[in-house]
């Protein structure tokens, strides 16, 4: 019964498994806060879906250690993710970058709902037109 | 005009998206096109391999065209394209500059360039991936062309093969030969 409960306790509060080494972490808590938040953003090139914050990929862990380097060194968050982005591109933001070439990306689905929203008000619109017309038609037919 | 256009739109929409998406099933998304591409190499200091007197920095990759493989005794397909390095050696054809990517340890470089033999000129040992993401490097092997000038003028994912060095290494070479 005693086990069943331990078990049950366990269960209940799962350790979260993270990918960050204790090794790896800044002594400043608020050195680290930033390396967990800026990690977080940047992908794993090997796996390329997960955060290097989340892989246990070694490159992931060498980038979250270079991450933390930069930090200690003074460089802020900007120009930590400048100095990965110079060397990978923009491919290593999880999230894009709104510019040029990522304005489809980021406004596409935005323009592609007005562009329909336009053309379902064209279209009941037209179609009050033809009814009104068809009315009017009916009206005269009746006259005559 | 025909007003019915607006009813085919979105199937006219699917059919280019479609084709896009088809398009794009053959590419390799491992294949992220370097923003490295004529830009200057970043820095780097890189310390030499158990028994080697020199490592290899960003300051060596200057006056000569050169090749930067990144390399490492673990990794299949390096050995793979090793012969054909040791013959680009042999013929003098161009210098190769190693970084010896992520050893295990540090006598499996040395280890396993005594067996299969050496083609580099100069070997940076880079068991903190230092220099492997000063190249934005995503896995071994990987070769740069580096100009005289240091800048990096193309870049190779996967083994080296007589094939693709015919067709790509070749002709990139023979240009900037010419500069």
């Amino acid at each position: 019964m005693k086990a069943y409960f331990v078990i049950i306790g366990i269960l209940l509060f799962p350790l979260t498994a993270l990918a960050v080494d204790p090794g790896e972490i800044l002594k400043d808590s608020k050195l680290e806060k930033r390396a967990r938040a800026i990690s977080k953003g940047l992908r794993c090139v090997v796996c390329q879906n997960q955060s290097i914050d989340d892989s246990d990929a070694q490159l992931a862990r060498d980038l979250r250690i270079l991450v933390r380097n930069r930090i200690l060194v003074g460089d802020s968050d900007t120009a930590v993710l400048d100095y990965v982005v110079s060397r990978y591109g923009d491919f290593v933001l999880l999230k894009p970058p709104v510019k040029g070439v990522t304005l489809v990306l980021w406004f596409g689905p935005v323009l592609i709902t007005l562009a329909g929203l336009i053309g379902l008000i064209l279209f009941y619109r037209r179609q009050k037109i033809r009814l009104n017309n068809l009315i009017q038609l009916n009206n005269k037919g009746q006259k005559n | 005009m025909n007003s019915r256009w607006p009813y085919y739109a979105p199937l006219i929409i699917l059919g280019v998206l479609v084709s896009y998406f088809a398009a794009s099933l053959g590419q390799n998304p491992a294949e992220v096109k370097s923003v490295l591409i004529n830009k200057t190499v970043p820095e780097f200091v890189l310390p030499p391999i158990e028994g080697n007197f020199n490592g290899f920095s960003s300051s060596d990759l200057k006056g000569d065209i050169v090749l930067v493989n990144i390399f490492g005794s673990w990794c299949f397909a390096c050995r793979i394209e090793h012969p054909f390095l040791m013959q680009l050696k042999e013929t003098n054809t161009i210098p190769i500059y190693g970084i010896d990517w992520r050893e295990p340890d540090r006598t499996a470089g040395p280890k396993w360039l005594k067996k299969y033999g050496n083609p580099y000129t100069r070997i940076g040992d880079d068991p903190k991936s230092l220099g492997a993401i000063a190249f934005g490097v995503t896995g071994a092997p990987e070769t740069f062309i580096i100009d005289k000038n240091g800048i990096i003028r193309f870049k190779h994912i996967g083994p080296i093969t007589k094939k693709n060095w015919d067709k790509t290494f070749k002709p990139i070479l023979e240009e900037l030969e010419k500069k």
